[in-house]
């Protein structure tokens, strides 16, 4: 994946979710979850900056238990940027799975979402995903774990003023 | 308030008083593309000329800008290889309010406050609510026509145009769709999306459902720079509203 000389390729940006079902997965309260996820995995996979996911040869991370409670789904992913993903997570119909989550999903009171820059090629393990998210939720962001909310740069990039990804809200 | 950020907006204010200015400004902000001086001139009724000393006054107040497109086409003669002036809105916020008032932040903290409670659904079911009174205003012909022709009345009812006009969505008619240029809560909408853009649709379910309008529905649709919902033909059998949590 990396190539020599492409400044864009040195890292990608790994990013681990956690959510905590409400009903099992087979239960019918989850049933439109369960139907929505071939669409929107398909739906990563081609879209712009998508470099890999997590899943088993059923197509999706459903059935990868990272916590000993086993309705805590995970999900881990690469993308080739802070803002591609960004547009995958909230201007794409991935959105419309979103807001329905607390349909789904109890609202966690930790932090269920980190980031972290891994050289281009290099495949995060959950391991390695849990062990950042725990970084996140014991340090707060940081540039080993970070959120959208708070990214932290790639360690090749210049640095930037701005801490938002997207337009920021007007100064005080 | 900061004083520097109210003379701007008094200034960009200033440079709308003009009625035909304002409806170039208005004209030129509707448009999904970028508009020429002859385009902007025919669609307002106005000599091109005066269409093009309005637009240059707006460019000066920061409202429009420009950029300059090479014309293709014509090799030769007078006018020949001149860059065409295609102008469009600037994305510059401007906002006075007399007395002050600040809406931005307590937006972001409510939304902020709504995501860390994991109160989505609560703020949904708001929403709609506040969406089927807009629709029954639309529907009771009370809201007041404001609608500058952009969409069919076959399309969409004329009085639930009007409220997205009203609300400051930009509608459009993208063939059998409506699609929305503007998102009005962009900045909140931004820090925490799935709060905000659920919202956002539970708001246009509502509208739709409160007008009565068989036919359409309101559907999450994002696309860069525009609003994430947009109002497309139901499916045969669809009920009207897409929500799925009853």
């Amino acid at each position: 994946m990396a190539v020599d000389g492409d400044r864009r390729a040195r890292y990608h940006l790994a990013e681990v979710n956690v959510a905590l079902l409400r009903e099992p997965l087979d239960a019918p309260a989850t049933a439109d979850f369960v139907a929505a996820l071939e669409p929107i995995n398909q739906l990563a996979d081609h879209s712009p900056g998508f470099v890999w996911r997590l899943q088993t040869p059923e197509g999706d991370a459903t059935s990868i238990r990272a916590f000993d409670d086993d309705r805590i789904l995970v999900n881990l992913s690469l993308w080739e940027s802070l803002e591609t993903l960004w547009a995958f997570t909230y201007a794409s119909r991935h959105l419309d799975l979103l807001r329905r989550r607390r349909e789904w999903f109890h609202r966690l009171a930790d932090a269920h979402l980190a980031l972290w820059w891994v050289p281009a090629g290099h495949v995060p393990t959950v391991a390695e995903a849990v062990t950042r998210l725990e970084l996140l939720r014991r340090r707060g962001p940081s540039p080993d774990a970070f959120t959208l909310r708070e990214p932290f740069p790639a360690p090749d990039a210049p640095a930037v003023a701005s801490s938002r990804v997207t337009a920021p809200t007007g100064a005080a | 308030m900061n004083q520097e950020r109210f003379e701007q907006g008094v200034a960009a204010l200033h440079a709308l008083h003009d009625p035909v200015r304002r409806s170039l400004y208005r004209y030129v902000s509707a448009q999904p593309h970028e508009v020429s001086r002859e385009e902007a001139a025919r669609a307002v009724g106005v000599q091109r000329g005066l269409a093009a000393f309005h637009l240059d006054k707006l460019v000066d107040a920061g409202l429009l800008e420009v950029s300059a497109v090479r014309r293709v086409g014509k090799r030769s003669g007078p006018g020949a290889g001149r860059p065409a002036r295609l102008y469009r809105r600037t994305a510059v916020q401007y906002e006075v309010s007399v007395p002050p008032r600040t809406y931005a932040m307590v937006a972001e903290l409510l939304a902020e406050a709504v995501e860390e409670a994991g109160a989505d659904l609560t703020l949904q079911a708001a929403a709609r609510r506040l969406g089927v009174r807009f629709g029954a205003q639309a529907r009771a012909g009370t809201a007041g026509r404001v609608d500058e022709g952009t969409v069919t009345p076959a399309v969409v009812p004329s009085g639930v145009v009007d409220v997205l006009v009203r609300q400051g969505y930009e509608p459009y008619q993208d063939g059998t769709a409506v699609r929305l240029g503007n998102c009005p809560f962009r900045d909140v909408a931004t820090g925490f999306p799935a709060v905000v853009c659920g919202m956002n649709l539970a708001l246009l379910e509502g509208l739709v459902d409160g007008a009565g309008a068989v036919g359409i529905s309101a559907v999450m649709d994002p696309r860069p720079g525009r609003c994430c919902v947009a109002l497309v033909a139901a499916e045969p059998g669809q009920v009207r509203s897409q929500s799925l949590s009853q």
